[in-house]
């Protein structure tokens, strides 16, 4: 961006794009400095009235708790969750993306997917075996294993079915949690697979490995030994702590940016094979059928994906004035090199700001300032990755794919904010 | 990581080094021969590899299915309320929704002995036999057209099964950069 405009009364010499949209600098520093060299007229303002001493200001408060928890106002920002009929475990929950901010996501709001509940799993008694084409089978338990060298990864998990309502005809009306809350990130630290598969000695016959979990499901996928050598970790923390039941405790594979499902959790077996083992969810489950019947098969990246969790429905926007546009950026292939946000349909577009840290394979913060005059507008977010790939378009996704298949929805959603501030799911 | 580090640890990983390099890793893990693994060891390669003995006809997998899974996969595995087992062989392209059924969608005979061992029945997984397995398997086959009725399943025939979807999986291209 060029040089900086000196500023007068008003801050529309930052609008940027159609309807309203601001330069995403104004709101990192640019008003308040403004305002210190005296450049800025300040708006009539309702008076504030006199401040109350309230009671907690008075009296000693709680006592120490062994594990803190959120504030008792905050219990609505929960996951929801749909289950398989007949099943109290199975299905999948979503991360309240609307009432959430920063890139991390809270352990106990992390989403899930479980495919036969969430085992209560003894560490003491889990094993982990890494055995088949490999010059000797090694079995490791979690103390073992909790001595080696690790490493840190700050990653977004996706489920291979999140965002599939956009594959649907009509708008579904929901929110950004129904919509896209199959997305989580967190700080995983572990151990590299790398590590212990040197240790085993992989023979070289092997170009697959198999992972298993030890829930009841034994949930497994086949995943490729060269793409996956690299990043491959046994993560054994998640955000500090170890890692939840209901994201593998006492651990779960890690493979940044690629399909939620991949990440097997309660990871218990790792077997080197020569091809893919087909199992049901990397064949009846998690591919893609295309118009024509046939169906893509081991998709492995998240593509590049965007959504704005703010505003967004259930937010309603109480008057005009100026407002920040904020939400997630992510991409399995990479780094985000770049957000643009439209709130006229995808007719005009502007740059967000892009929240420090930028981290491959990460979900990235988003920020865009916008003046809503009160008017309709269609908000929109589209991400470009550092390979150049750029989110598509609902209409090209299916145009290119079909809607016959419910998996790797990465299309632009979109927002439509009504007169009264009244923000719904619609297709532009 | 820097890429020279990533590929001293792939070059690691595939066993490339001697085993001097072994000495400075932690080296903890116990060696564990097959047959301690054995319990565990229950995936199937689509060429049958790991398929263990035993053996079941369609007739005694209807027993099966009786008892352990039609509460969920319904009368002749017509679904509900969970997955359809049977039917929709040919509707997977064109413009009507797509069934998609172990007779429809699934590639290989195999992935069924390794599902259903490993998965179901879904309140008790990791109970049925082997021969209770193959019956089962047998039945599926059975009811989607697949064997005949008098057609028994067990590790050589298992594995020959041409299922109607073999050939309907292209291997996704990742995008390149640009």
């Amino acid at each position: 961006m060029g040089h900086r405009k000196s500023k007068g009364a008003t801050i529309d010499a930052d609008v940027v794009a159609g309807n309203g949209l601001l330069d995403r600098r104004v709101f990192l520093g640019g008003a308040a400095m403004a305002a210190a060299t005296g450049g800025i007229t300040f708006p009539d303002t309702a008076a504030g009235g006199p401040l109350p001493v309230e009671s907690w200001m008075k009296t000693p408060g709680a006592p120490f708790v062994p594990y803190g928890q959120p504030s008792e106002y905050e219990n609505k920002v929960v996951r929801t969750f749909t289950t398989v009929p007949g099943t109290t475990g199975t299905g999948a929950s979503r991360t309240p993306h609307h009432l959430l901010n920063g890139m991390i996501t809270p352990n106990g709001l992390h989403f899930e997917r479980h495919h036969s509940g969430i085992p209560d799993i003894n560490p003491d008694a889990h094993r982990l075996v890494i055995h088949g084409l490999v010059k000797r089978s090694l079995v490791f338990t979690l103390d073992e294993l909790t001595r080696y060298p690790m490493e840190s990864r700050i990653a977004f998990i996706e489920c291979g079915g999140n965002g599939q309502l956009l594959y649907q005809k009509e708008p579904a009306q929901v929110g950004v949690q129904q919509m896209q809350g199959q997305v989580s990130c967190a700080e995983w630290t572990g151990v590299k697979l790398a590590a212990l598969l040197q240790e085993a000695g992989v023979d070289p016959k092997a170009k697959w490995i198999l992972a298993e979990g030890a829930d009841a499901a034994g949930m497994s996928r086949s995943l490729p030994l060269a793409e996956i050598m690299q990043d491959a970790l046994i993560a054994l923390y998640q955000n500090g702590e170890r890692v939840r039941p209901a994201n593998g405790y006492p651990m779960r594979l890690l493979l940044p940016g690629f399909e939620g499902n991949m990440n097997v959790k309660w990871l218990r077996r790792i077997k080197l094979t020569e091809g893919p083992t087909m199992t049901k969810d990397e064949t009846s489950k998690y591919t893609i059928t295309m118009p024509d019947g046939k169906s893509l098969q081991f998709v492995f990246p998240q593509e590049g994906k965007s959504v704005i969790t703010r505003p967004s429905p259930g937010l309603t926007m109480k008057e005009p004035g100026v407002y920040e546009i904020t939400g997630l950026a992510w991409s399995g292939y990479g780094k985000i090199a770049k957000v643009e946000i439209s709130v006229d349909g995808g007719k005009s577009w502007a740059p967000a700001a892009l929240q420090e840290p930028v981290l491959s394979k990460a979900l990235t913060r988003f920020r865009m300032a916008w003046r809503w005059n009160g008017g309709p507008a269609v908000l929109q977010s589209r991400a470009t990755d550092d390979i150049g790939y750029v989110q598509p378009t609902r209409e090209k996704m299916i145009a290119d794919r079909g809607s016959r298949t419910i998996y790797h929805s990465n299309a632009v959603t979109t927002w439509g904010v009504s007169e009264k501030g009244e923000v719904k799911h619609v297709y532009a | 990581m820097s890429t020279h580090n990533s590929a001293l640890a792939a070059a690691c990983a595939l066993g490339l080094f001697s085993s001097a390099a072994l000495a400075d890793t932690p080296n903890l893990g116990k060696v564990i021969t097959p047959e301690e693994v054995a319990p565990w060891d229950i995936s199937i390669s689509p060429d049958g590899t790991g398929l263990p003995p035993g053996s079941g006809t369609p007739k005694q997998g209807e027993a099966v299915y009786a008892s352990k899974c039609i509460a969920c996969h319904g009368e002749k595995g017509a679904g509900k309320p969970n997955d359809a087992l049977v039917g929709g062989i040919g509707s997977l392209g064109g413009d009507k929704p797509a069934m998609k059924t172990v007779g429809s969608f699934w590639p290989y005979a195999t992935t069924i002995f390794d599902y259903v061992r490993r998965a179901m029945p879904y309140n008790e997984s990791k109970t049925l036999t082997n021969d209770e397995l193959y019956a089962v398997a047998a039945y599926i086959l059975q009811l989607n057209g697949l064997i005949g009725e008098n057609e028994t399943m067990n590790a050589q025939t298992l594995p020959k099964v041409r299922m109607p979807n073999r050939d309907g999986f292209v291997t996704f291209v990742p995008a390149k950069p640009k």
